[in-house]
C-alpha cells in the first residue's frame, strides 16, 4: 500500500505544526454568557424572564425559610411571634423530630439502634456500590441484614444467629448436592436450611432473654425509618427476583416461561394500593388461623412483587437489546447457560437497563409512602395522622410536607447521581 | 478481494507444494452423514455428507443464502439439525447439553462480526472460557492468552477494550480467544468479509499460520487466494447442497458443474 502512495502522491507533509490554545477572546465566561444566554433577541428576553421568575420565587421563599421559627412549642405561639408575616413555623420539626424519624411508639431509649443500623448500612453498602473495593468486604455486607434485624426489632441474638446459621448450612448442603443437578441442590439446601431454622426457632423460644435487646414489635415501627426499611429491603430483594423473572420469561422451558409471564402481567396490571390492601386484610384469610404473620413482612412481600415485575420488564428490554452474536459467542466457547448469563449476558443487559432500574427503584422508594393508607405510620402517615391531627400543630402543612419532600429528594437524588456515575464507569464500548 | 488474490498469486507456486507437505492423518475429525435441516418449512440443508480428517483444511464457498453459515453452525450445535448424524471428535451431536458444551469447548469458532465481549478487556476475553470452562488457574490462563495474543501480533493491546481496536485487530483477538481453549478444530464463518482490504491480509496471515501448524479448519470464505494457498479441498454449495468438491487446483482450473463455473466466473472474472 505505502509504495503505491509514494508514487501517486507528490507532496507529503513531514513535520507537523505545534498545538496552540484557542484565541483568548473566544473563551471564558463572557463568551459563554453571550453564546448561551444572550445569543439573540428572543434568547435574551427569555433569559430576563426566567431571571425575573427566579427572583420572584426566591423573594417569597427566602424570608419564609430564613425568618422561620425553630423553637416555639405550638402553632399558636408561632403565630404570635410572626404577627402574620408568613414565615415558616419550623418548630414543628424540632419538636416532633423523633416522631418524624422513628414514629410515635418506638421506645425513645432505643433510638440509637435504628440510627446505628442506618450508619452501618452506609458502610456495608459501599462494597456493593463500588466494585474496586476488596471483594471480601461483601461477606461483611452479607452479615448486615441479620445485624440490622436484631438492632431494629431487638429480641434475643439467637434469632439472627440461627437464621444466619440456617443460610450457611443450606448453602453448604446446596454445594454438596448440586453435582447431582441444580434442582436436587436447591431442594437439599432448602430442607437443611428449614431444619436449622426450626431448631433455631426452638432455641430462641427457650432462651428469649439471653443477650437480648428490648423487643420492639413491628406495629411500633414508623416515621422515615419505616420508609427506609421498606425501601432498602424491597429494592435489594426485587432486583434479583426481577432478574430471575426476566430470564424465566425468556426461558425455553414452557412452564417456567408461562409462570413468569402470568406473574409479571398480573402484578403489572394491578395498582400497588390494591396489593397493599390485600396485604393488610385479605392475606390474613389465606393464612392458617392463629398464625401471626407480621404486617411489615406482608407489605414487604407485596411491594417486592410489584417492583420485581417492573424490574423484570426493564431487564427484558436490556436482554433484547443485546446482539444475538453475544449469545452465540458465549455458546461457541462452551460456557453453559448459567455461566453465559452471569459472565456475558447479564453484565451487559444490566448495564443497558441501569436507567430503567433506577427509575423503578426511585419510584418504589417513594411509593413506600402509600403504606400510610393502610394505617401504617410512615413519614407521611405520621404527618397526616398524629402530627397534623394534634391541636398543637394543626395547620402546619408547608413545613411538614416540605421536610418530607426534602428527605425523599435527598435519597432519590443520591440514587440518581450514583447511577449516572456507574453508567459512566461502565462505558467501555466506545460507541 | 481481487487485490488480495493477486498479492498471493506470487506465492501460489510454492504454496501448492505446502498442502501435501502438511500432514493429513487418517483419523476422522468431523463426520456428517445425510444431514438435513429445516427453518420451519424451509429446507435449508439437504442430504449433506462430509468427512473431515484431522489436519484437513476445507474452504466452503457458494452464493449468498446457499446455507454455508448454517452448515458450519450445525457442527458446533449453534443450530440444531433435524435429520442425519454429525460426529465431532468421536462424539455424536445429540440434544444432551453436557455433550454439546463439551464439543463446543473442543471446536473454536470465528464469526463474521467478531462477537468479542465489549464489557471485558482483550485479555479477559481470552481468559474467560479457559478459566470457567476448563477451570485453568487465572495465572496460567493469562500466560496462555498472552502467548496467543503475541501469536496474532497484538500483545500490546491486551488491556484495551474491544471497542478501541480496529476491525482486523478485533478479528485476530477473536481467533486468539478461540485458540486459548486449545481447540482441535476451528470453524470460520466469513472472517474477513466485514473488513477493509488492508485488514483482510493481517487476518488471513494469521489463519495461514494456523493452517501451517496443522489445525483442522473449516472456512467459509470467498478469499480464493487463501483457498489456493492452504486448502486441501474446496467445497461449493448451492441451495443447501454440496454441488462440487475438489482439490483447489482442479476446482479452480476445471470446475465440473455449470453452477460452479458460473459462480467462479462471477467471483474471479471481471
Ligand atoms: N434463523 C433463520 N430462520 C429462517 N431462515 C433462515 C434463518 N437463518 C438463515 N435462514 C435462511 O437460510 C438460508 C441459508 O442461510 P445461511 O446464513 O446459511 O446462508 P449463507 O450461505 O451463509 O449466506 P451468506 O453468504 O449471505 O452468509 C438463507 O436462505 C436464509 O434466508
Ligand atoms: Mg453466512
Amino acid at each position: 500500500m505505502s509504495d503505491t502512495h509514494s508514487e501517486s502522491i507528490s507532496f507529503v507533509r513531514e513535520s507537523f505544526l505545534p498545538e496552540v490554545p484557542p484565541p483568548a477572546a473566544e473563551a471564558g465566561p463572557v463568551k459563554w454568557l453571550r453564546a448561551n444566554l444572550f445569543s439573540g433577541a428572543v434568547n435574551s428576553v427569555m433569559t430576563l424572564l426566567a431571571l425575573a421568575l427566579l427572583i420572584y420565587i426566591l423573594w417569597g421563599f427566602l424570608p419564609w425559610l430564613l425568618g422561620g421559627n425553630w423553637t416555639a412549642s405550638n402553632i399558636r405561639e408561632c403565630r404570635e411571634i410572626f404577627q402574620g408575616s408568613g414565615a415558616g413555623c419550623f418548630a414543628v420539626l424540632t419538636e416532633r423530630w423523633n416522631q418524624l424519624l422513628f414514629g410515635f411508639s418506638y421506645p425513645p431509649s432505643e433510638y440509637w439502634r435504628p440510627t446505628l443500623s442506618l450508619l452501618l448500612l452506609a458502610v456495608v453498602i459501599a462494597p456493593v456500590l463500588f466494585s474496586h473495593l476488596p471483594r471480601w468486604l461483601l461477606i461483611v455486607t452479607a452479615l448486615y441484614p441479620f445485624t440490622a434485624y436484631w438492632l431494629i426489632w431487638g429480641g434475643t441474638i439467637f434469632t439472627p444467629v440461627m437464621a444466619l446459621a440456617g443460610v450457611i448450612a443450606g448453602y453448604f448442603a446446596y454445594r454438596r448436592a448440586v453435582e447431582r443437578g441444580f434442582a436436587v441442590g436447591l431442594l437439599a439446601g432448602l430442607v437443611v436450611a428449614l431444619f436449622v431454622w426450626w431448631l433455631g426457632g426452638l432455641a430462641a423460644a427457650s432462651e428469649p432473654d439471653s443477650l437480648a435487646l428490648e423487643r420492639v414489635p413491628s406495629r411500633d415501627m414508623g416515621g422515615f425509618m419505616l420508609n427506609m426499611i421498606l425501601g432498602v429491603v424491597c429494592v435489594s430483594l426485587s432486583l434479583p427476583i426481577g432478574i430471575l423473572l426476566a430470564l424465566g420469561r425468556q426461558s425455553s422451558l414452557p412452564i417456567v416461561k408461562w409462570i413468569c409471564v402470568v406473574f409479571i402481567e398480573f402484578i403489572r396490571g394491578v395498582p400497588l394500593i390494591t396489593l397493599l390492601f390485600v396485604a393488610n386484610v385479605v392475606l390474613a384469610y389465606f393464612l392458617p388461623p392463629g398464625t401471626n404473620f407480621d404486617l411489615i413482612l406482608r407489605v414487604i412481600i407485596m411491594i417486592t412483587m410489584f417492583a420485581s415485575a417492573y424490574i423484570a420488564e426493564v431487564i427484558r428490554g436490556g436482554l433484547a437489546a443485546l446482539p444475538r452474536g453475544q449469545y452465540e459467542a458465549a455458546d461457541s466457547l462452551g460456557l453453559d447457560y448459567a455461566q453465559a448469563m452471569r459472565l456475558i449476558i447479564l453484565p451487559q443487559a444490566l448495564k443497558i437497563s441501569i436507567p430503567g432500574i433506577v427509575n423503578v427503584a426511585v419510584g418504589l422508594f417513594k411509593d413506600t409512602t402509600l403504606v400510610s393508607i393502610i394505617s401504617m405510620f410512615d413519614l407521611v402517615g405520621m404527618i397526616r395522622g398524629p402530627i397534623l391531627a394534634s391541636t398543637d400543630w394543626n395547620g402546619v402543612y408547608w413545613e411538614l410536607f416540605g421536610f418530607a419532600a426534602l428527605l425523599f429528594f435527598v435519597v432519590c437524588y443520591g440514587i440518581s447521581q450514583y447511577s449516572q456515575w456507574l453508567e459512566r464507569k461502565l462505558a467501555t464500548d466506545h460507541r | 478481494m481481487m487485490t488480495h488474490t493477486d498479492i498471493q498469486s506470487g506465492q501460489a507456486a510454492q504454496a501448492s507444494a505446502a498442502p501435501s507437505a502438511m500432514k493429513v492423518s487418517d483419523e476422522i475429525a468431523i463426520e456428517i452423514e445425510n444431514m438435513n435441516k429445516w427453518y420451519g418449512t424451509f429446507h435449508v440443508l439437504r442430504d449433506i455428507d462430509l468427512t473431515v480428517r484431522r489436519g484437513e483444511r476445507i474452504v466452503i464457498c457458494g452464493p449468498s443464502g446457499s446455507g454455508k453459515s448454517t452448515l458450519i453452525r450445525c457442527i458446533n450445535a449453534l443450530e440444531e439439525h433435524q435429520k442425519g448424524r454429525i460426529t465431532v471428535d468421536g462424539t455424536v451431536l445429540s440434544s444432551d447439553l453436557k455433550n454439546i458444551d463439551r464439543i463446543r469447548s473442543e471446536v473454536g469458532m470465528c464469526f463474521q462480526h467478531f462477537n468479542l465481549f465489549p464489557h471485558l478487556t482483550i485479555l479477559e476475553n481470552c481468559t474467560l472460557a479457559p478459566i470457567w470452562v476448563r477451570k485453568t488457574p487465572k495465572k496460567e490462563a493469562e500466560e496462555t492468552a498472552m502467548h496467543f495474543l503475541r501469536k496474532v501480533k497484538i500483545p500490546d493491546q491486551a488491556n484495551k477494550y474491544p471497542g478501541q481496536l480496529s476491525g482486523g485487530q478485533q478479528q485476530r483477538v477473536a481467533i486468539a480467544r478461540s485458540l486459548c481453549m486449545k481447540p482441535r478444530i476451528m470453524l470460520f464463518d466469513e472472517p474477513t468479509s466485514a473488513l477493509d482490504p488492508e485488514m483482510i491480509k493481517e487476518v488471513l496471515d494469521t489463519m495461514i499460520e494456523l493452517a501451517e501448524e496443522g489445525m483442522t479448519m473449516l472456512c467459509v470464505t470467498h478469499e480464493m487466494g487463501f483457498a489456493r494457498q492452504v486448502a486441501n479441498r474446496v467445497i461449493f454449495m448451492d441451495q443447501g447442497q454440496i454441488v462440487e468438491q475438489n482439490e483447489p487446483e482442479a476446482f479452480f482450473n476445471n470446475p465440473k458443474s455449470d453452477r460452479t463455473k458460473l459462480f467462479l466466473s462471477q467471483i474471479l472474472g471481471h
